[in-house]
């Protein structure tokens, strides 16, 4: 990195992982902070992006692909890379790919994306895997997938720090959620011009003030949970961790912070969490739709405490839905008449 | 094809094409002679293996799973397979289910047509780009004026190119903008968006109340009031290309052969059983059928499954026939074919790429005509140019706000805040081509947004009456079949699936792309990508070293590729190929310049 300040940043996308392209989809969804906001300068006091991403770009062919060449041999910094998708293991057969982007012009071949992450990724200011495909190898590294694939950490290292000194920075997420994203991005942008410190990461990688929090204790159905209120039919109000939500062990804030402008989520709607945000997504949530093993402890030992809870609640209640006594034609002069 | 003397035949490619959905790269041959694309190769470059990995799992993780095929239709793909699960557990969902189903499916149309339409298609028609391909075409822009101003603001043709241009332009913003309350609407009845939460086989976990179908209604009266003035606007940008550039509607023509799966169940009809499918599949609110050469050849879905066939082709797998069958017969007792999804085993055989030969990890699906014998490359015109013009001529479908005619679909928008109330009709075109592909994407837009308001209304019909519950409780047998069919985003979508021992045996999604991106077959016949740009003629004002490929670009785009696979073009530096009057694949490449 040169020493002029920051007034621009390339940030350079890989989507093809084995990916879906639903974090690059969920990142157009963002107003906290929105992409355009970010390229076009909204927000004062961090560099704009120069965004390379192809869902989005103007460019096509090789008039993109050369943003990465320039990046991978040091002609474009600094960046900051995205990776989008799982990385797979192509020294698991004799020939061909798994995944590939771009041709290489010498052997009319496509360009392996393992080489581009092995190519950029050291050159890069920081390095961002975004979803838990590229996180941690996501649902297409569940049991019996014939590419082999994993995340980036298992592809690069544990350890791996880049240039910079940056741990790679996870934000899981099936998709990710659309402000998780822009909103790391946002703090990444701080950072790289000297306005915030070291991005707080937890042990799997995943900025803390995003995924402190369980999804039960940013649920606003953990009310039900506490007075023992578990539906066993999809639809109702009520807990459905006995329907299959493993929202009390999953690190992520949906529940609290919801979809998209507020809007929708997963337990808080009547969807059960599925762990996608979690290194064990998804062979250690199936089947989905059986009550998680651990519930059904949980959940009997609160039985008791919760029913009581409940019930007393319940009478409280209907103390509390009764208007006070001298609300009524007269009833103040009543009052007075009593001493008050 | 006439041939010219001084034929100067370049090979190039575009990799990645961008502005897609995945990966896709399209390579071909172009004669700046004749000015025309001779060959056209579409490859993929990504496999992920899911009907490998979904073998063995328990069938009531399929929607969850098979969403994450694709990050911008993945609710498609959870909604077939909750279909498919549905038919082979033998349940019916609550009515109310369906209507949010529908919602929920109309908000995807609307969020995505939206978002690939002016954020993605519309850059390709943006001042920058048509200055940088076609000036003389801008200059005339300029003079132009835009018959609709009216309804859209915009005083010329030009100012509706400004308002395309990449994140700059007002109207790509409000795009964007307008397909975030799409997503919006989306989550209210699907929880998330693309990957949905409440979605089960049986029924949702929504909750039914008054106040979540006022969410989205006043979500959707916003997004009408926006097709009021995205109708007429797209209206004149195209029409202007006829006009601008004559011949223009021969760019990405291909014969009529288009296909459609069905969209939106109509619950009062459909009970998810293969034996009453052909009843309930007509019911649909977007019709089933099969359109060749203008005519409407079936509606039936039942004769739509049993034509499948899944062609090897230029693909990179292992053939599977002569192996395991797992469907004999179906359950009306017709002969399953070997090639049918049903029974197909995917053996995933990486390999080098060869052009002449195995080239992409797209499957080759065709739909076998009886009448012809022949195997039809049938692809759905990115999704909307199928699903009007098999509901146009099917005539059947009839809504508080949408009549189909038997030659065109009728769409009513009633009158909103600052707007009176306008009917829009489409009419079947005289070709199946590239700006029609695009011209139906945005009146697909108004049909989903007109349909969104018949199924609110039938909603809030069943919450009136107290019909809230949404889920109907089920068991898994330990052997069934099942199989799903819809209508994605872009076209044609069906989920097979075979349960043995209670878990799944065979699991086969055919989204829509790989109808449209398919490779060569074993019979020599290319996939409708490459057929659109075979013989497609180029209009592009820029010579071989400066070519951008606009056409072929706009061509592939009018399909709305969405490969989450592999994809690769690259584009300039074309290596001058020895000049054929037919080149072939593996003619001798000379290396230019």
């Amino acid at each position: 990195m040169n020493d002029a300040p920051l007034t621009e940043i390339d940030v350079l996308w890989i989507t093809a992982g084995l990916s879906c392209d639903g974090d690059t989809i969920a990142a157009t969804g963002a107003t906290q902070p929105s992409l355009e906001s970010l390229i076009l300068g909204a927000i004062p006091g961090i560099p704009r992006i120069r965004l390379w991403n192809p869902f989005l770009a103007y460019e096509t062919g090789d008039a993109l692909i050369e943003r990465y060449h320039a990046a991978a041999e040091g002609r474009l910094d600094p960046f900051l890379l995205v990776v989008e998708g799982s990385i797979p293991d192509e020294q698991n057969k004799s020939e061909g790919y798994w995944a590939g982007f771009g041709t290489d012009r010498s052997t009319g071949q496509p360009i392996l994306t393992v080489d581009w992450i092995d190519r950029l990724a050291p050159r890069a200011w920081a390095v961002l895997a975004a979803g838990t495909c590229a996180a941690y190898g996501g649902i297409h590294a569940i049991a019996g997938n014939p590419t082999g694939c994993m995340g980036l950490a298992d592809h690069l290292g544990a350890g791996w720090r880049s240039g910079a000194g940056i741990p790679i920075v996870n934000l899981p997420g099936c998709p990710v959620q659309p402000d998780n994203f822009t909103e790391t991005l946002l703090y990444l942008l701080y950072q790289a011009v000297g306005r915030a410190p070291m991005i707080p990461l937890d042990e799997a990688g995943r900025p803390i003030w995003l995924f402190a929090q369980t999804v039960h204790e940013g649920c606003d159905r953990g009310g039900y949970y506490e007075q023992a209120d578990f539906t066993v039919e999809y639809g109702a109000s009520s807990c459905i961790v006995k329907l299959g939500c493993w929202g009390p062990v999953v690190m992520c804030n949906v529940g609290k912070r919801g979809w998209m402008g507020g809007v929708g989520g997963c337990p808080n709607v009547g969807g059960i969490c599925i762990g996608c945000t979690m290194p064990g997504f998804p062979d250690k949530f199936m089947p989905f739709m059986e009550e998680p093993p651990g519930a059904r402890m949980s959940t009997a030992a609160v039985v008791m405490y919760g029913t009581t809870v409940r019930a007393l609640r319940r009478f409280t209640k209907i103390s509390m839905d009764a208007e006070p006594e001298w609300r009524r034609r007269g009833g103040a002069a009543d009052h007075e008449k009593d001493g008050g | 094809m006439s041939t010219n003397e001084r034929s100067n035949v370049v090979e190039m490619s575009w990799d990645p094409v961008t502005r897609i959905v995945g990966s896709l790269g399209i390579h071909t041959k172009i004669d700046f002679g004749t000015r025309r694309v001779i060959e056209c190769r579409a490859t993929s470059s990504i496999f992920r293996g899911y009907s490998v990995f979904l073998r063995g799992k328990d069938p009531r993780d399929a929607h969850f799973i098979t969403s994450r095929i694709c990050g911008i239709c993945g609710d498609n793909h959870a909604t077939c397979a909750i279909y498919a699960q549905n038919m082979a557990f033998g349940i019916k969902p609550p009515v109310i289910a369906e209507w949010i189903i529908n919602l929920a499916e109309a908000a995807e149309y609307m969020f995505d047509h939206n978002l690939f339409q002016d954020n993605l298609v519309g850059v390709d028609y943006c001042e920058q780009m048509v200055r940088e391909t076609n000036p003389g075409v801008w200059a005339e822009a300029e003079r132009t004026p835009a018959p609709h101003a009216e309804a859209h603001g915009f005083r010329v043709i030009a100012d509706i190119m400004r308002a395309l241009n990449p994140f700059t332009g007002s109207f790509y913003r409000e795009a964007l903008e307008m397909s975030r309350v799409c997503r919006e609407m989306y989550c209210l009845m699907g929880g998330r968006h693309v990957h949905p939460s409440t979605l089960y086989p049986g029924g949702v976990g929504t909750v039914a109340s008054p106040q979540l179908f006022t969410d989205y209604l006043t979500r959707l009266v916003r997004y009408i009031e926006f097709l009021k003035r995205s109708v007429p606007l797209h209206d004149d940008l195209f029409d202007f290309f006829y006009q601008a550039l004559p011949g223009y509607e021969q760019v990405g023509r291909r014969r009529v052969m288009l296909a459609c799966w069905g969209g939106f169940q109509n619950p009062g009809a459909c009970d998810f059983r293969y034996e009453t499918m052909r009843s309930w599949g007509r019911e649909m609110y977007v019709t089933p059928g099969i359109v060749i050469d203008g005519e409407l050849v079936t509606t039936d879905l039942v004769d739509i499954n049993l034509g499948i066939r899944i062609l090897v082709g230029g693909s990179f797998y292992d053939d599977w026939v002569g192996g395991e069958t797992f469907v004999k017969t179906d359950p009306l007792g017709n002969p399953v074919d070997p090639r049918h999804p049903w029974n197909q085993t995917t053996k995933p055989r990486p390999q080098k790429r060869d052009f002449a030969s195995r080239y992409t990890w797209v499957f080759a699906p065709r739909w076998y005509h009886a009448p012809s014998g022949q195997y039809l490359a049938l692809d759905s015109g990115g999704g909307p140019l199928a699903r009007l013009w098999v509901t146009a001529l099917a005539g059947r479908v009839r809504m508080d706000h949408v009549e189909a005619t038997g030659s065109s679909v009728k769409i009513r928008l009633p009158r909103t805040a600052t707007r009176a109330e306008v009917e829009l009709e489409w009419r079947i075109p005289r070709f199946a081509n590239t700006l029609e592909r695009n011209r139906a994407r945005t009146y697909f837009q108004a049909y989903a947004a007109a349909a969104a308001l018949h199924f609110l209304e039938r909603g809030m019909r069943e919450v009136h009456a107290g019909n809230t519950r949404t889920w109907t409780e089920f068991k898994v047998p330990d052997e069934a079949i099942g199989c799903g069919f819809h209508e994605a985003v872009r076209g044609m979508l069906s989920h097979h699936l075979v349960i043995r021992d209670g878990k799944i045996a065979n699991y086969q999604p055919y989204p829509p792309t790989p109808w449209n991106a398919s490779p060569r077959d074993e019979y020599g016949t290319p996939g409708p990508y490459e057929d659109a740009v075979e013989n497609t003629p180029l209009f592009e004002e820029n010579g071989p070293d400066r070519f951008k490929g606009i056409d072929i670009m706009r061509t592939i785009r009018s399909f709305d590729p969405c490969l989450p696979c592999g994809v690769h073009m690259y584009l300039g530096d074309g290596r001058i190929i020895e000049a054929r009057h037919s080149p072939t694949l593996g003619v001798q490449v000379v290396e230019g310049r």
